[in-house]
C-alpha cells in the first residue's frame, strides 16, 4: 500500500539505534540523529533548557569551532539545521550524495565534543530571548502556550518548548552542559539516514565513527505523568490587535496507543488531511467538516484541528481565527457543536475511506524527498518504531465506524476540555462566567 | 559516502535534454519531466495577470479574482469541486502576483486527469458567485486586520511605500480595507474577461508520466482555448526616493521590533544580477545568513535572525536586509548591518570566503530538484526569466565567472546608493 524503499535497523553495541533507508532516485542524502530530549524531560526553573542545548551544538567544537560547521556544510551545497519540540532534539544536514560523509564527522563530534563555551553561551541567553520575544509578537503563540500551561499541571508538557523567559534568564552554563551530558549519549539517540547511498557501507561508516563514544548515563524513565481532568479549564490572553482567535485542547493517547489511529481518522475527517513535508505544502481541506461549518458560515476566516503523534498523552487541538464583525463565543459553539456532531453520530463510509486515501496520497508526496523521509525515519523511531510508520496505512484502513465515534466520545468530552481565547485588550468580557451559553455536549476538544 | 555502483540515479540537473518544451497554436507553452520515483505529480505554471494590471482604487482586484477562480464555475459548484479535488488528496490552487496569477495542482498520478479538469475549468469557465464574493471579502478584511497587528508585514508595507509611493510596484497584493471594500463582482467579471487568457500561460508538469503524454493531456483540456490579453501598460520608471528616508511604525505593545533596510536593486536579465546575487549570498545567505548573521546573531548575540534578500524580476528589484531584534536594541542592530554594508563595499571578499559562497550557490542546485515541486518551479521559472532550459547546467559557469571585483562592484553600486529606506515596525 505504500511506495517506501525497505529501511534496515542497526543497534551498535553501545546502543546507538540505526536507521537506513536507500533511495535512488536523486543523488542526495539527508542524515539525522535524533536524542530522545526535549521539553518532556525538563522540570522546573530550566523549562526551555533542550532547546538552548540544541543551540549550543552549533556553537562549536575543539574540531569545528564557532562558525566552521555551517561553513563545511554549507560550501558543500548542503542545508542543516535542528530542531527541538517535546519529545526530542534531533540535527539533520542533506547533502549532494558523494559528500554526505562530511555529516557523519560532525555529527558524531558534536555528539560528544560540543565546547559550551561561557561567554558563547551568554551572547545564545539573548539568541533565545529574541526567538521567544518574536514568537510572543504572534498571538496564537500567546495562547497555544496559555492553553498548553492549562491542559498539563503535571506532565512537562506543561511548557511551551521555548521554555518561559524567567528562565531564559537564569539558566546557568553548567546546567546546560549537564543537560547535554546527562542525554546525548549514543544509548539515547537514533540515527536516521534516507538517499543515495550504498547501506552496507554506510552502516560501516556509522561504526567507524559512532561506534567508539561511550555510553551515556541511562536517562530518566520517570517524567511526572498527568492526573484526570476533571472539568472543563478556560484561560484568555489579552494583547494587541483587533482579531480574536480560539484554541480548544483536549488530551489524548499517545503514538503507541491503539486509539491513536481512530484519532488520526477522526482529525482528518473533522480537519482534512496533513500535509507530511517539513516543507509545508498541506491541502486547503475545504472540504472538511470544520471548514464547511466555521468558514462556509462566515464565522471564522480559518479554522483547523491537529493530532499529534507524542511519546506521552499529548493534545487533539482546534484552532480558528474569529472572522471580523463575530465573536469567540459564536466560534467556540460552532466548534462545540461539530464536536458534538461526530460524538453523538457515526460518521459515513465515504467520509471514513476519504480520510484514508487522503493520507495515502499524503505518504505519496512526502516519498519524493530525502530529507522527509529521513525525517519520518527517525521519528518514528522516536515516537513509536519504524513498523509504527511503516504499517501506518494498513492501520488506518483497519479502522473503524465504531471506532471512530468511540475515541470521539472516550476524549472529547466537556469535562476534558481546554478553551482558550485570544482577545485584544480592553475589549470584551473573559470567557467563562454566565454570560454566554454553550451548547451542550459531551465533547471537548484542543488545540 | 560513495554511491554504489549498481545504484540507479537519474540525473538530478534538469536540462534539454530530459525536459520536453512545446508550444501549443494558442500561445500555450508547455513543460514536462519525467520523475518515476513517486506514484505522484505536479503541475504548475502562471497566466499572464497580475496586479501590476489592476485598476486605481481597487488594489487588491488580482489576489481577488485568483481566489474566486476556484469558488465555483459554471459546471460545479464550489463544495462540489471541493469535494472532488479533496477525495483523492488532491490540491488546486492559485495566487496572484505582479505580473502573472500562479496555479498549481497536485495529485497522485492516478487522478491527473480529475484535477487538470478541475484546473483547467475553473480557470476558463469560472462563475463568480455572488455569495462568495461576500464570503472571501470578510476573510480579507480579516487577514488585514491580522496584518496590522502583525511587525514583519507592518515594517515591510511602510519600505514598499518608501520606495514606490504611488507607483504601481508598490501596491500591496492584498490591498487595502478601503480597496477591498470597493471591489464589486463587477469589477472581478471585467477584469477576468479581459486579461485571463491561454496567451502566454506557461504549464510544467513533472511526475510519473511520460512527457508526450503530459504535453497531450495539457491540450486535452486547454488546446481548444482562444484568446489573447490587451498589452501590458508600460511601467514609468520607479521613482527612488533622494536620499536615506525613515519610517517607524509604532506598534506599542508587541515584544520585538522587525527592521527592514533596502535599497533600489536591477532586473533579473541586468548583467550586475549574477555578480549581487553572490554579494548577497556573503551578506546575508551563506552559512547561518551570512556576514548579517555573524554579526548580529552570533557575535552579538541581538536577534534570532539577520539576513538579507536580493529580488528582481522584470522591473528593478529590491534589495533588502532584515533583523528581528529587541527594541532596546534596534540602534546597535542598524549599526551592524550598515557596518556590514559599508564593509561589502569598501573591501573586496577575500577570495576563500567567495569561493564558499560559490559552491553553496552551485552545490545547493541537486537539494532544491529532488522533488516535483521543486522541479516544476525551476522549470517556470526558467521560463518567466528567459533563461533557458540549459541555464542550471550553465549555472556552474556562470557563479564561477564571478570574480571578487565584480562582487564589490556591483556592492558598490546598489548598496551604496544615498537612495535607500529604512522601516522599523515595534513597540
Amino acid at each position: 500500500m505504500n511506495h517506501l524503499n525497505p529501511s534496515s535497523r542497526h543497534v551498535l553495541d553501545n546502543g546507538l539505534t540505526v536507521l537506513l533507508r536507500e533511495m535512488h532516485h536523486a543523488p542526495v542524502a539527508s542524515f539525522w540523529v535524533w536524542y530522545r530530549v526535549g521539553s518532556r524531560n525538563e522540570g522546573a526553573g530550566t523549562t526551555g533548557i533542550s532547546h538552548w542545548v540544541e543551540h549550543m551544538l552549533f556553537k562549536g567544537t575543539p574540531a569545528y569551532p564557532q562558525g566552521e560547521f555551517d561553513k563545511a556544510i554549507s560550501r558543500e551545497g548542503g542545508t542543516f539545521n535542528g530542531m527541538t519540540w517535546i519529545d526530542f532534539t534531533t540535527y539533520f544536514e542533506s547533502l549532494p550524495s558523494d559528500r554526505i560523509d562530511l555529516a557523519l564527522r560532525v555529527e558524531a563530534d558534536r555528539m560528544l565534543n560540543a565546547a559550551f563555551d561561557p561567554d558563547e553561551t551568554e551572547l545564545e541567553r539573548t539568541v533565545i530571548i529574541s526567538e521567544r520575544q518574536g514568537d510572543e509578537n504572534d498571538p496564537e503563540f500567546l495562547l497555544g502556550e496559555a492553553v498548553q500551561a492549562a491542559a498539563f499541571q503535571a506532565h512537562p508538557y506543561h511548557h511551551s518548548v521555548i521554555g518561559w523567559q524567567q528562565d531564559l534568564e537564569r539558566m546557568t552554563r553548567d546546567e546546560l552542559y549537564g543537560h547535554y551530558r546527562s542525554y546525548y549519549g549514543p544509548n539515547n539517540a537514533v540515527v536516521a539516514v534516507a538517499g543515495d547511498f550504498d547501506t552496507s557501507r554506510m552502516l560501516e561508516r556509522i561504526h567507524e565513527l559512532f561506534g567508539t563514544i561511550p555510553r551515556g548515563p541511562s536517562p530518566r524513565a520517570d517524567v511526572p505523568q498527568e492526573p484526570p481532568q476533571r472539568g472543563e479549564r478556560r484561560v484568555t490572553v489579552e494583547g494587541p490587535g483587533t482579531t480574536s482567535y480560539i484554541d480548544i485542547g483536549f488530551r489524548v493517547p499517545g503514538a503507541r496507543d491503539p486509539d491513536y489511529y481512530p484519532l488520526v481518522i477522526l482529525d482528518t475527517i473533522l480537519g482534512g488531511a496533513k500535509g507530511m513535508s517539513m516543507w509545508g505544502g498541506g491541502a486547503p481541506n475545504r472540504s472538511s467538516r470544520l471548514y464547511r461549518a466555521l468558514v462556509e458560515t462566515e464565522l471564522a476566516a480559518n479554522v483547523g484541528c491537529s493530532m499529534n503523534s507524542t511519546v506521552d498523552p499529548y493534545l487533539f487541538s482546534f484552532s480558528a481565527t474569529v472572522r471580523e464583525g463575530r465573536t469567540p463565543q459564536e466560534v467556540e459553539g460552532a466548534i462545540l457543536a461539530e464536536i458534538t456532531r461526530v460524538v453523538d453520530r457515526p460518521v459515513s463510509a465515504v467520509e471514513l475511506s476519504k480520510a484514508i486515501k487522503q493520507t495515502r496520497a499524503q505518504f505519496a508526496y512526502s516519498s519524493e524527498s530525502v530529507t522527509d523521509q529521513a525525517h519520518w525515519l527517525g521519528f518514528s523511531e522516536i515516537v513509536a518504531s519504524v513498523e509504527w510508520f511503516e504499517s501506518f496505512l494498513d492501520r488506518l484502513a483497519a479502522v473503524t465506524i465504531d471506532d471512530v465515534q468511540r475515541v470521539a466520545r472516550t476524549y472529547l468530552g466537556r469535562t476534558h476540555r481546554n478553551v482558550g481565547w485570544y482577545v485584544p485588550a480592553g475589549g470584551d468580557a473573559a470567557p467563562g462566567g454566565d454570560e454566554h451559553e454553550m451548547p451542550e455536549s459531551d465533547a471537548d476538544a484542543q488545540e | 559516502m560513495p554511491k554504489s555502483n549498481t545504484a540507479r540515479t537519474t540525473s538530478a540537473i534538469p536540462g534539454p535534454g530530459d525536459v520536453l518544451r512545446r508550444t501549443l497554436p494558442n500561445g500555450i507553452t508547455v513543460l514536462a519531466r519525467e520523475n518515476w520515483s513517486a506514484p505522484s505529480i505536479v503541475a504548475e505554471g502562471y497566466l499572464q495577470v497580475g496586479n501590476l494590471d489592476e485598476p486605481a482604487g481597487l488594489t487588491g482586484l488580482a489576489s481577488f479574482t485568483s481566489s474566486m477562480l476556484s469558488r465555483g464555475t459554471r459546471r460545479r459548484s464550489f463544495a462540489e469541486i471541493n469535494e472532488t479535488v479533496e477525495a483523492v488528496g488532491a490540491a488546486v490552487g492559485f495566487s496572484a502576483d505582479r505580473y502573472t496569477t500562479g496555479f498549481s495542482a497536485k495529485s497522485l498520478a492516478e487522478d491527473l486527469d480529475l484535477v487538470l479538469g478541475v484546473l483547467a475549468e475553473e480557470m476558463r469557465l469560472p462563475a463568480f458567485p455572488a455569495e462568495h464574493v461576500e464570503k472571501l471579502r470578510g476573510m480579507r478584511m480579516t487577514a488585514i486586520a491580522e496584518r496590522e497587528n502583525d511587525t514583519r508585514q507592518m515594517a515591510g508595507m511602510a519600505l514598499r511605500d518608501i520606495m514606490y509611493g504611488a507607483h504601481p510596484l508598490g501596491r500591496n497584493m492584498l490591498g487595502s480595507r478601503e480597496t477591498n471594500g470597493a471591489i464589486q463582482r463587477d469589477a472581478i467579471v471585467e477584469f477576468y474577461e479581459r486579461y485571463f487568457s491561454p496567451e502566454g500561460l506557461v504549464i510544467a508538469i513533472v511526475g510519473a508520466l511520460p512527457v508526450e503524454e503530459a504535453v497531450a493531456r495539457v491540450v486535452a483540456v486547454f488546446g481548444d482555448w482562444t484568446g489573447a490579453r490587451p498589452p501590458r501598460a508600460n511601467l514609468d520608471g520607479v521613482p527612488a526616493p533622494p536620499e536615506r528616508v525613515e519610517r517607524r511604525v509604532a506598534m506599542p505593545d508587541k515584544s520585538q521590533s522587525d527592521m527592514l533596510m533596502g535599497w533600489p536593486a536591477m532586473r533579473r536579465l541586468d548583467s550586475d544580477y549574477e555578480p549581487a546575487r553572490l554579494a548577497n549570498t556573503v551578506l546575508g545567505v551563506f552559512g547561518m545568513m551570512g556576514r548579517l548573521g555573524k554579526n548580529v546573531r552570533e557575535r552579538q548575540g541581538m536577534a534570532y535572525y539577520a539576513y538579507s534578500r536580493l529580488s528582481a524580476d522584470r522591473h528593478p528589484g529590491l534589495w533588502t536586509a532584515a533583523a528581528g531584534v529587541n527594541p532596546a536594541n534596534v540602534e546597535r542592530a542598524l549599526a551592524a548591518i550598515e557596518l556590514e554594508v559599508r564593509q561589502l563595499c569598501d573591501t573586496k571578499v577575500p577570495e576563500d570566503e567567495l569561493e564558499n559562497s560559490k559552491r553553496y550557490l552551485t552545490g545547493s542546485v541537486p537539494l532544491q530538484l529532488e522533488t516535483n515541486d521543486g522541479v516544476a518551479s525551476l522549470l517556470v521559472d526558467l521560463e518567466w526569466n528567459e533563461l533557458g532550459l540549459d541555464y542550471v547546467q550553465r549555472f556552474a559557469g556562470i557563479v564561477n565567472a564571478v570574480t571578487a571585483g565584480d562582487v564589490q562592484r556591483a556592492a558598490q553600486r546598489y548598496l551604496s546608493a544615498p537612495a535607500c529606506a529604512l522601516a522599523i515596525a515595534g513597540p
